[in-house]
Parts: C-alpha cells; structure tokens; sequence
C-alpha cells in the first residue's frame, strides 16, 4: 500500500532529530508537525518571521497578527520569538536551520528542485524556497510520486524553472524514500507492499539498486 | 519636526508622483499598512512600482492598487493569492519581478543600510540568476544582488510616539522594518499612538530616524487562512 498524506508526513517525520530547528513547507509538509517524536524537542521556524511555531488557535485564540508562512493563524509557545523578514532569512540564508520539509513539482535524480512555477500556467512565485534550499543544512522533499495524469515526476532532468540545483538531500513520495546521487536514485525505502517494478514503472530517472 | 499627521490622505500629501517606487510592508495581510494603500488607491497616482513581499488579494490590500490599474510593475516573491494579479499578468498589463523572500528582504535591509550589492547563494543556477553576475568564494558560487531604496515607504506598526519609533506586534512585523529603513521617505501608520517615553525603549524595532511621518489608523486586520483545531 503506498503511503497517504499523512503517512508520508509521519515517514518524513523519522527524519527530524532531537534538538533541530526546523521549517516545514507549505501543505503535506505542514503535516509532519503532527508526528514529532516524543520527548524530542523540534522548534519550528516560519520564514514570515517567527521561531517556536505552535498548533492552530482553539476559536477563541486567534490571532490576526499571529500566522504561519502559509498565512494560516496558528499560536505562540513560551519559547517564541519574533523577528523581521531579513533577520529570518539570515537565519535560513546562513545556515542555522536543520532541516527543511518541502513539497515539489519535479526533482531530478542529481537533486534539483523545481517547484515555483509552470510558465504560462501557473505564476504565483517561490516565495521563500530558494532561499531554503541554497541556505538550510538538509533539504528534505515530500511529494507524491507521479502527478495527477500519472506522469512521472522524479525525473533525469527537471523540465519547469528550477528553484535549485543539486540541493534535495532526500526525496519521499506516496512510493518510498530515494536519495538523489550523480549517478541515479538510491532506493532507501519501499513503502509496504510496493515493489520496485512499480516504482521503475513510475519514474523516470535512473533507479539505482544496492 | 512635527511627524504626526491627522490622516492617510494628509500623510501622504505632497509625496505621490506617477511613476515612483513605493515599498510596503506586510506578509500577505498581516501587518500591512491598510490605510495608507487606500489613501494611495483614491490619490489615483499611476504606474507605481510596489515592492512587497505579496500582492495583496483581489479586494484587499494591494490588490486594490491592481483593481484600479495604478501598479506597473510588483516587485514580489509571491502572489499566489490574488487571481486578478494572474490574469493582468498574463495579459501582459503588469510586470513582475519575481524575487527570492530572503533576496527581497535582504535587499531592502541592504538599500536601507547603505550598501549597494551583496552576494547570495540563493537563485543559482536558476531563471533568477540569469544576466546577474556570479562570484565564487572558498570554493562556492553566489550571484550578486542589489540593494534597493524606493521614493516612499509604507509601513504598519503595533504603537509609535511622536518621534516616529516604532514596535511592532507578533508575526505583523515582517517586512516592516526592512520596508522602513529602505524608503528616501518613510510613512508609518499604527494602532496606537502612545505619549512620547511610555515605549520601553530597549524593545524599539524601528527607530524614530527611519520614520518622517506617522498616522494613527483603523485596521480590519483581515484573515488570509482562519485555522483553528478543536478544543
């Protein structure tokens, strides 16, 4: 059974470490906050301008100067702080983030990321991605593994804009977990009952077996 | 130097030519300086270039500039949220820069800071590189970006004092501070105007010198995403 949403967010979760500041992406990335292993202590950080992200409001606890970088109201804990654009980009920009959880259009089996833009279509921006992926120490995608037409989207080489280049650490999909290397995708995980044909089948790019 | 004005409209008096950049600060609508983009809308001043982070949505915030036509160009990272942005974009009436978060903020903090240029990792080896010039230090490239400084700054604060110093609330910071520092002329509205020395002044976010002029104002503080999870 491939994973779903959730338990794709609870898979990427085994790749957070006790200690790690972390930012999580827009949409299944969000997600994993849901499965931070107990006793570990994650803190969040939201580009817009925040560490130490708590869960969403209970009704009576929103707040509209208080939001993620999805623009959702969330909430503050007591280890919070708040700061500005540029001092929260220094923060991702020079490296003091962890690790990052980012949701992706295509990546190309030597890491590339494209996920901001399909000329012509869609022009909404990469808001702060580019700047994660060149500056935050791990860059972890979690995506589904072929896009709604069943085409693949791991691929050789990226087709749409690119938000970077060589900068995904670790890819999982629906399918399993591969990490991107010069030569193809290392397969590090199957999700249960997935085979590998099923993945060849489903993906472009070179898969490399052990 | 008196700073206080009684409204948007007399704040921004004198101030508005056709053809002038403006930054404004906000990330989507948290903390954006909704009256002051509603006194810029009814000025009916023309081919603005806006730096912001966002572009507001289709009835609120900077969108109301694009409903009116008065924006020529945005200067943006993501405008994901406002479909009247999309189609003007794509019917070629609006230009867009598209401009990495961190890029952009960094380049208004560094407009605002006096420097003209600095090298950043981010964007290389994508569209956002191209035509820019890279650099390599200690063996890894960077391109180089440019600071920017805009004719007027637009900015929303929690409280601010007579003297224009400024703190800000929660996540409505933002883009403020940096949009503050950036701006020739500087325009603050608050929620509050507090008796000048009651800030504790070791907690000031943007000081009075980034700040020529300040108004007190009404905010809707509209919400993009009300989330909530049950008790």
């Amino acid at each position: 059974m491939p994973w779903d949403r959730n338990q794709l967010a609870e898979r990427a979760a085994q790749e957070l470490e006790d200690g790690f500041y972390v930012n999580l992406g827009i949409g299944i990335p969000t997600l994993v906050s849901n499965y931070i292993p107990e006793g570990y202590d994650i803190t969040l950080q939201s580009e817009n301008g925040m560490l130490g992200m708590g869960p969403f409001p209970l009704e009576n606890e929103i707040d509209a100067d208080l939001i993620n970088a999805g623009k959702q109201t969330i909430t503050e804990l007591r280890r919070t702080s708040y700061f500005s654009s540029s001092n929260s980009f220094a923060m991702i920009r020079g490296g003091h983030i962890n690790l990052s959880i980012l949701g992706a259009m295509e990546v190309s089996q030597d890491g590339d990321l494209a996920n901001w833009m399909i000329p012509g279509k869609l022009v909404k921006g990469m808001g702060g991605a580019m700047d994660l992926v060149a500056g935050v120490q791990r860059i972890v995608v979690i995506m589904e593994h072929t896009n709604k037409k069943g085409e693949p989207k791991l691929l050789k080489k990226c087709t749409l804009p690119l938000t970077g280049t060589g900068v995904v650490d670790r890819i999982i999909t629906n399918l399993g977990v591969f990490d991107p290397t010069h030569n193809g995708l290392k397969v590090v995980e199957l999700a249960p009952e997935v085979d590998l044909n099923e993945v060849k089948d489903k993906t472009e790019a070179t898969i490399l077996i052990e | 130097m008196k700073k206080i004005y009684s409204d948007a409209k007399s704040a921004l008096d004198g101030l508005l030519v056709d053809g002038m950049t403006i930054a404004a600060g906000g990330f989507g609508l948290c903390g954006i300086p909704e009256n002051l983009i509603a006194a810029i809308r009814d000025s009916g001043v023309k081919n603005l270039t806006v730096a912001s982070n966002n572009a507001g949505v289709d009835d609120f915030g900077l969108g109301l500039l694009l409903e009116t036509k008065q924006v020529k160009k945005m200067i943006s990272s993501y405008v994901g949220e406002n479909d009247l942005f999309m189609q003007q974009f794509l019917a070629g009436e609006l230009e867009i820069e598209f401009n990495p978060q961190g890029t952009l903020a960094e380049r208004l903090r560094a407009g605002g800071a006096g420097i003209p240029g600095f090298y950043t990792a981010t964007g290389v080896g994508t569209q956002i590189a191209e035509g820019k010039e890279h650099k390599e230090f200690d063996g890894k490239t960077y391109i180089l970006e440019r600071g920017l400084r805009t004719d007027l700054a637009i900015v929303k604060a929690w409280k601010g004092d007579e003297q224009g110093n400024l703190t800000y609330r929660k996540t409505s910071m933002n883009f403020n501070p940096e949009c503050a520092a950036a701006g020739k002329i500087t325009i603050a509205e608050v929620e509050e105007i507090v008796p000048l020395g009651t800030l504790d002044k070791s907690a000031i976010h943007t000081p009075g010198i980034y700040v020529q002029r300040i108004i007190e104002g009404e905010h809707e503080k509209r919400i993009e995403q009300r989330t909530i999870r049950e008790a």
